[in-house]
């Protein structure tokens, strides 16, 4: 067997920078959320020092691993790594996921029941007696007491509104960015560049039109039908699924945004050399698939 | 661009930078190894301390030397400061420094991830401590952070807490990545699967477990900060949440926590009993299929820690079963770390007198969790010391064993030092007898009902209370002997031989003693 040296880079100054600018990210996340009450406080700018710290070790990072790709250190076997490294840093958010679905079945298949005297837990309902179990859960147990009751939950309309719904625009921008996505790949495996950019600008246009749509459905939910993260264990599934999506879209949108910048201005990627695309492209989907679950589990069902 | 690149000639490969800055930009897995351990040992220490301000206050019944306010904060960072301080680091380390030698690869996958992953750790465990000093006071609700004390009685020092455990999941789940990616893509030519090191199996499993389970645990204090801060009702049932979600998602994580904190343990031992009974081991590939037995019961058995929490019958009988049944995984273990032994010719260096010890008293360990697993036992059980003796029995003379085994059995392999096999010893005995006399009478006090987490206890349960705090000091003053030995062999020593123990197998033994600083420019032939 043919052996090719595995570059291992002699020292880093990045993952030290990286750690610290954590650090006080951290620190300036924790100190801002625990004075949100207090005006004077001036955390925040904590917590977007250590952000705008990590972000630049993050590109300076990420613009040495392309640099020494480009020079040709990586060997095939390095870029085998990278391969593998995706797949399981992915397999980590599809499990993050989990968590929060975990959570929604559970209030939706036990707690909500139990709270409303159903089932073997039923005497739950000694707590609020005049509670009924319903799915979206709109009126809350204490009746209101604690949170905020909304006017309307985010499910599906019924047929005869089915053009308002913003979820369904969203799902089929959504997917068709999953197909253009696609399509760039197809284009670079053939060679030409000039398919791969056009379709991978689509893709990112796409992901934009979804962010919007989703802070319009966001701003109708608050202002329109009264749904916030108060209202409930409803809205706090709704905002936290919806949410987590939608941070992992922009990021997702961010990495095949930067990848479009690499092929458009520096001629990055080729037929056989593109696996940093590739990575954001596996990314793509998956934020796709989670999309899917949420229709069917938060919207529809 | 190529002014980056030519630094890096291939020719000066030849050892570490000098200074404190080799440690701070290393990407090296040995240096980085060497980090973790002692970065372990000394969480070791600080929770060790911790654990004997518990003891002292639990030496006579009554309150004598802390508040009970500061005694729960006691009680709560020496549980997280052991289980993600010194556990899981430990184990990390020896991942660094042994699984890229036992494959035959130059280093691990992703260098420079791997020194992230370590220097996140004092970064989180720093903001964890300092809020010991904050209003209020350090976490107070337990490592398990139940919902509500967590949240609507929480001290306000809990949204640091939930940012640190957001950090050094971070940090497990990079170095879980690397751990995975250097054992399927840098293996030497020939280390199939079937005829890799058992530690090195043990820890793919474990890194796999900590993939899974890592994105829980940051959603379950994502969730809590949530319900803290921003009105969200997760855990609240006054929104239509429930308190019980927090502990199933919080165990959904814990359980195969409690795995990963034991499964390097298994390839630990299982390499030291090898050697010393100069025997192959009995059973390779039933370990290893034990230990993914182990690893896939380990998602489906997390409410066995909530049998008495109000849950439906059908749930009580099927976390019962499914519990039990990974007694039979474990027992296969058990039997094939017996049948190695069996008739070998053993001596008994450091190394094995702490791999015998683990294999009894993990057994005890287990036998008393095979109680706890029964439900209606459990009834009667639940949260008394009983159980406070169960997880220490397979955490302490468990994992804590384990990793000074290893410590033992690879120092000469890192140091090229022989350790002081008399000193050692000692060590062994004190440590032996300290956890015997601080955990055991602990199994009589839970049975007779003595409650865990309180700073004070009924008359009755005064004796052995006292005998446990003796035993507690006389283990905590023996790892300070345990720290003296190791300094000393880092120091200097009778010099190891390149195969350091008559008859062990592993690539390992094949370098050097100490090892080359790049170990395997090109792979080694394996057969």
């Amino acid at each position: 067997m043919e052996y090719q040296k595995y570059y291992v880079p002699e020292s880093s100054k990045f993952p030290i920078f990286a750690a610290a600018s954590l650090f006080i990210l951290v620190m300036g996340a924790s100190s801002t959320i625990n004075s949100l009450d207090d005006p004077d406080s001036n955390a925040s700018l904590v917590l977007y020092t250590g952000l705008a710290c990590f972000l630049a070790t993050l590109f300076f990072w990420f613009r040495q691993v392309v640099k020494e790709n480009n020079a040709g250190l990586e060997s095939q076997q390095l870029s085998q790594s990278f391969v593998y490294g995706m797949a399981w840093f992915i397999f980590s958010e599809v499990m993050f996921f989990a968590a929060f679905f975990g959570a929604l079945f559970y209030v939706r298949s036990f707690a909500v029941p139990w709270l409303g005297g159903e089932g073997e837990k039923g005497l739950a309902n000694m707590l609020w007696q005049d509670f009924e179990a319903a799915w979206p859960l709109i009126n809350t147990p204490d009746g209101g007491k604690g949170f905020v009751i909304a006017a309307k939950s985010m499910s599906f309309p019924g047929w005869e509104n089915i053009t308002h719904w913003l979820p369904l625009y969203n799902t089929v921008v959504l997917l068709s960015s999953s197909v253009t996505v696609h399509f760039a790949h197809l284009g670079l495996k053939k060679g030409n560049k000039k398919a791969f950019n056009i379709w991978l600008g689509v893709t990112v246009f796409l992901a934009l039109i979804f962010v919007g749509l989703q802070a319009l459905e966001y701003y109708e939910a608050y202002e329109h039908f009264g749904l916030t993260l108060e209202s409930g264990i409803y809205g706090s599934t709704f905002f936290m699924l919806t949410g987590f999506h939608g941070f992992h879209v922009m990021l997702g949108g961010v990495m095949l945004a930067i990848m479009l910048i690499r092929s458009v201005l520096y001629g990055h990627f080729n037929e056989h050399k593109h696996f940093g695309f590739e990575a954001a492209s596996w990314y793509w989907h998956f934020v796709d698939v989670v999309w899917v679950m949420l229709f069917l589990f938060v919207y529809i069902l | 661009m190529s002014a980056v690149i030519e630094s890096h000639h291939d020719d000066h490969h030849h050892g570490p930078a000098k200074g404190i800055m080799r440690w701070v930009l290393t990407t090296n897995h040995k240096d980085i190894g060497s980090l973790y351990l002692w970065f372990s040992f000394a969480m070791f220490l600080i929770g060790g301390a911790m654990a004997m301000v518990i003891r002292a206050e639990l030496f006579q019944p009554g309150m004598q030397i802390v508040e009970p306010a500061f005694y729960n904060q006691m009680l709560t960072l020496h549980g997280l400061i052991m289980v993600f301080g010194a556990v899981m680091p430990a184990f990390v380390g020896l991942a660094n420094w042994l699984v890229p030698m036992m494959i035959g690869a130059p280093d691990m996958a992703l260098p420079r991830l791997n020194n992230l992953s370590f220097w996140i750790l004092p970064f989180a465990f720093g903001i964890l401590l300092s809020s010991l000093f904050m209003e209020g006071g350090a976490p107070n609700f337990g490592w398990t952070f139940y919902a509500p004390l967590s949240t609507t009685y929480a001290p306000p020092s809990v949204t640091f807490f939930i940012f640190s455990v957001h950090i050094m999941g971070a940090s497990s789940i990079m170095g879980s990545i690397n751990v995975i990616v250097t054992i399927m893509n840098m293996r030497a030519p020939g280390m199939d699967l079937m005829k890799m090191p058992l530690f090195v199996w043990s820890w793919l499993i474990t890194a796999y477990l900590l993939i899974a389970v890592m994105p829980v645990l940051a959603g379950a204090v994502t969730m809590m900060l949530m319900d803290i801060h921003f009105g969200t009702s997760f855990f609240n049932a006054a929104g239509g949440g429930d308190p019980v979600l927090f502990q199933h998602i919080f165990w959904f994580f814990g359980h195969p926590e409690v795995y990963i904190m034991i499964l390097p343990a298994f390839g630990i031992t299982s390499h030291i009993i090898e050697t010393f009974a100069r025997k192959q081991l009995f059973g390779y590939s039933s370990m290893v299929w034990a230990m993914l037995s182990i690893a896939i019961l380990s998602f489906v058995v997390w409410a066995h820690h909530m049998f008495t929490v109000g849950m439906p019958l059908a749930a009580e009988l099927f976390f019962m079963w499914a519990t039990m049944l990974i007694a039979v995984p474990t027992g296969v273990k058990v039997f094939n770390w017996v049948a190695t032994m069996f008739r070998g010719s053993i001596t008994y260096e450091t190394p094995m007198l702490f791999a015998i010890a683990f294999v009894v008293l993990f057994t005890i360990g287990g036998f008393s969790g095979l109680m706890l697993a029964i439900t209606p036992a459990d009834f009667q059980y639940h949260d008394t010391y009983f159980v406070v003796a169960h997880f220490h029995y397979v955490l302490v003379p468990g994992s804590v064993f384990s990793i000074m085994a290893a410590v033992y059995y690879w120092i000469p392999k890192w140091t090229g030092n022989m350790y002081d096999e008399r000193l050692s010893r000692l060590h062994f005995w004190l440590s032996f007898v300290g956890v015997n006399v601080t955990f055991f009478p602990q199994h009589w006090i839970g049975l007779a009902g003595m409650p865990r987490r309180y700073p004070d206890y009924a008359l009755q349960f005064a004796d052995w209370n006292m005998v446990s705090t003796a035993g507690a000091f006389l283990f905590g003053a023996s790892q300070v002997l345990f720290l003296f030995i190791v300094l000393k062999t880092v120091l200097g020593g009778k010099k190891a031989t390149p195969e350091v123990w008559e008859g062990a197998r592993g690539l390992e033994w094949t370098v050097d003693s100490p090892a080359p600083y790049h170990t395997f420019s090109t792979p080694p032939k394996v057969s």
